[in-house]
């Protein structure tokens, strides 16, 4: 089999855009997940009427149902009824939407992990609500949400291949069009595996050790 | 505008050929969960062999298919397989393969991740008792690692089903495919046709899996202990 | 110990009734307590020994009755329970250090952040207190690093940086190797001697006897004795103090 290196080294450029491209809707995504599912546990912590019911319905609807018809809904569906939206506004979208449940999960499941104790003594030595969740609360929450969060953050990034779908020019679109109209499949893919191993490896393993870093931090081992 | 649109879900066959569509969805993931799950507890209980080798291949396995974005693996196998190998596949049967594989490799992890949190000594104790090894293994051993692992296997159906949803994209006629097609037909017809097919979509795929994961948290809660 | 009657009342409980699901868990609370005055209480498990002091710095809320910190209404449900709970120093069984942070920043925490007062003062304070206690030299050390005594004995430098009246010890040396529980009760006795007003809840009948102004016996919610250390331990006038003392005897 003949590999077309001439190919690759001339689609290597468009790939790179693709991949930044990626990256940069991969990475608002992730933002404003984190802002949602900051809001969501702290609704959900404090238990505040009429919002928690509203939280966990959002949680529930963001969870069980799949991103390209998250997607498909609001690149298609909304902007038939009035709403007109960019298709990479529609991508940043969809993926906070999916995004805000999981990172509302990794925050709750950090808060819960904060024992009683740790927070009645908090409360015993004069803390207000809000300097025991910056001191306490917080600190501790974090060490057990960071491989949580991390694992959301690489998810989230593979995603973003389905954003392709509403004809963003990211990884997997550019993909489909070099094969579609040069037939160059294997360089194609190649170029698309190497692009997503760039993206994600370097994640991975950084996601990995800073756990290691933050653990020992925490709990010292 | 919005109240013309909805007569789109009972036009003609719609309906009809909307539920054919989730019966192809419905179908490729029933089978790549089972085919998944089953390849995964073995690909799982060999994991923990003694063997460095085997250890390692199951790990390089679960990898490369986690670190690579599923509807990467899609493309992979219905342009570059077919291509290599100068065969066609069709559609679905790719989504099997890939499926199947994809759920074997975090299904693996699940196995490996309930038989590692089993206490130690529940076989010295086993067998303190009287009980042979496949008894306590039978008895002991089996019971606790399957209540671990259920919630995630159920999990994992559920993610695994929202998954298929990507199958439109190498041309399988599943229900988002079905739903695409009436679009294109009722543009002249019901402009907003649109936001009803996808909202019917967004609501079928969450009948399925709300279920679902409500019976794993159901799960977790119950065998909290 | 002297009684110190003479003293002002610092804190004074009228009536304190309590209820957890449908259960009386304190009937009937009365007990005052003088400025620079030991109180321990004494009584069997789920007495609610434990509870009374909760109820002291709003860690439980009451159904009836009254506590008044120098003069100060607590059970009016507007308290803000913030600037009180400084009045108060609480020290647990469990000690509950922060984990995440070091020796210095967990007594720092209240004072610089909470009391906003300046640090440079606080660290003063801080670091006499530490020596006092024999752990200065471990003022960058997590929690993670001491021993249980040594944790314990950092609670209650953490509790007395907050300059409280009052500090409420429950059952501090309960989850301690025996070896460390004198370590700890060393404390406590320096503390009643510099005039500290506390109230500690223990199994320990010989400290009891030691430290104590007043023995107080609680059992089922009720206050069946308000003693002398003395008249608790040679001649018990109750029932339960009579059966509570023989579980001690072998």
């Amino acid at each position: 089999m003949e590999i077309n290196w001439a190919f690759i080294v001339s689609s290597a450029p468009l790939y790179i855009k693709a991949a930044w491209l990626t990256l940069k809707l991969a990475a608002l995504g992730i933002a404003a997940s984190l802002v949602i599912g900051l809001l969501c546990s702290v609704v959900l912590f404090y238990r505040t009427k009429g919002l928690v019911n509203l939280v966990q319905g959002y949680i529930e609807l963001s969870r069980n149902t799949p991103l390209l018809i998250q997607i498909f809904f609001l690149y298609y569906g909304l902007t038939k009824v009035g709403l007109t939206m960019s298709e990479n506004t529609c991508a940043v979208l969809g993926l906070a939407f999916l995004g805000g449940s999981y990172m509302a999960e990794a925050f709750r499941g950090g808060i819960e992990a904060v024992s009683k104790s740790q927070i009645e003594s908090g409360l015993s030595i004069g803390l207000s609500d809000l300097q025991l969740i910056r001191y306490v609360i917080l600190p501790q929450a974090f060490a057990v949400t960071l491989p949580s969060l991390g694992a959301n953050c690489i998810f989230l990034l593979k995603e973003t291949s389905i954003v392709g779908a509403i004809a963003i020019p990211e990884l997997m679109h550019v993909t489909q069009d070099l094969i579609g109209i040069y037939y160059q499949t294997f360089e194609a893919l190649l170029l698309l595996v190497v692009a997503y191993l760039i993206l994600l490896l370097p994640l991975s393993i950084g996601l990995t050790w800073l756990e290691r870093k933050v653990r020992y931090a925490q709990f010292g081992n | 505008m919005l109240n013309s649109g909805i007569s789109v879900l009972v036009e003609g066959i719609n309906l009809q050929r909307l539920m054919l569509g989730l019966a192809v969805t419905v179908r490729i993931a029933l089978i790549s969960i089972i085919l998944g799950s089953l390849l995964g507890v073995f690909i799982g209980l060999i994991r923990s062999s003694k063997s460095k080798v085997i250890g390692f291949i199951c790990r390089f396995y679960l990898e490369v298919f986690r670190i690579i974005p599923v509807l990467v693996w899609l493309f992979i196998i219905y342009f570059g397989v077919t291509n290599l190998l100068n065969i066609h596949l069709d559609g679905e049967v790719v989504a099997l393969i890939v499926f199947s594989l994809w759920g074997a490799a975090e299904m693996s992890d699940i196995v490996r991740g309930a038989l590692e949190s089993l206490p130690k000594h529940q076989m010295e104790s086993g067998l303190a008792l009287g009980l042979s090894f496949w008894e306590v293994y039978r008895y002991i051993l089996i019971p606790q690692a399957v209540r671990r692992m259920l919630p995630g296997a159920i999990n994992l159906s559920t993610r695994m089903v929202k998954t298929t949803s990507l199958v439109v994209m190498i041309g399988v006629i599943d229900v988002v495919k079905v739903g695409q097609q009436i679009i294109e037909r009722s543009v002249l017809k019901t402009p907003t046709a649109s936001f009803w097919i996808y909202g019917l979509i967004f609501v079928l795929y969450f009948i399925v899996c709300y279920p679902l994961s409500k019976w794993s948290k159901n799960l977790e809660a119950k065998w909290e202990n | 110990m002297t009684i110190a009657e003479n003293q002002p009342v610092l804190l004074e409980i009228k009536e304190l009734h309590k209820e957890y699901d449908g259960a009386t868990v304190l009937d009937g609370i009365d007990l005052t307590v003088h400025k620079g005055e030991v109180v321990v209480v004494l009584g069997p498990s789920g007495c609610g020994k434990s509870t009374l002091l909760r109820c002291l710095n709003g860690l439980e809320n009451v159904q009836g009755g009254s506590i008044h910190l120098a003069g100060q209404n607590l059970t009016d449900k507007t308290v803000d329970w913030k600037p009180v709970r400084q009045q108060v120093g609480m020290v647990f069984q469990n000690y509950d250090l922060f984990s995440h942070m070091t020796v210095l920043e967990n007594v720092l925490l209240g004072p610089v952040k909470v009391q906003r007062r300046a640090k440079k003062e606080a660290l003063e304070q801080a670091e006499q207190l530490l020596k006092r206690v024999g752990l200065y030299d471990r003022k960058d050390a997590y929690p993670r690093q001491l021993s249980g005594g040594q944790k314990q004995r950092i609670a209650i430098v953490r509790a007395l940086c907050m300059n409280p009246q009052i500090m409420l010890f429950d059952e501090v040396t309960a989850a301690l190797d025996p070896e460390m529980v004198r370590e700890v009760l060393d404390v406590i006795l320096g503390l009643a001697a510099q005039g500290m007003t506390m109230i500690i809840v223990t199994h320990e009948m010989g400290f009891a006897k030691a430290v104590a102004d007043r023995i107080v016996f609680i059992d089922a919610g009720k206050i069946c004795e308000v003693v002398t250390p003395d008249e608790f331990f040679t001649n018990p006038k109750t029932e339960r103090a009579k059966q509570f003392l023989n579980i001690f005897q072998y």
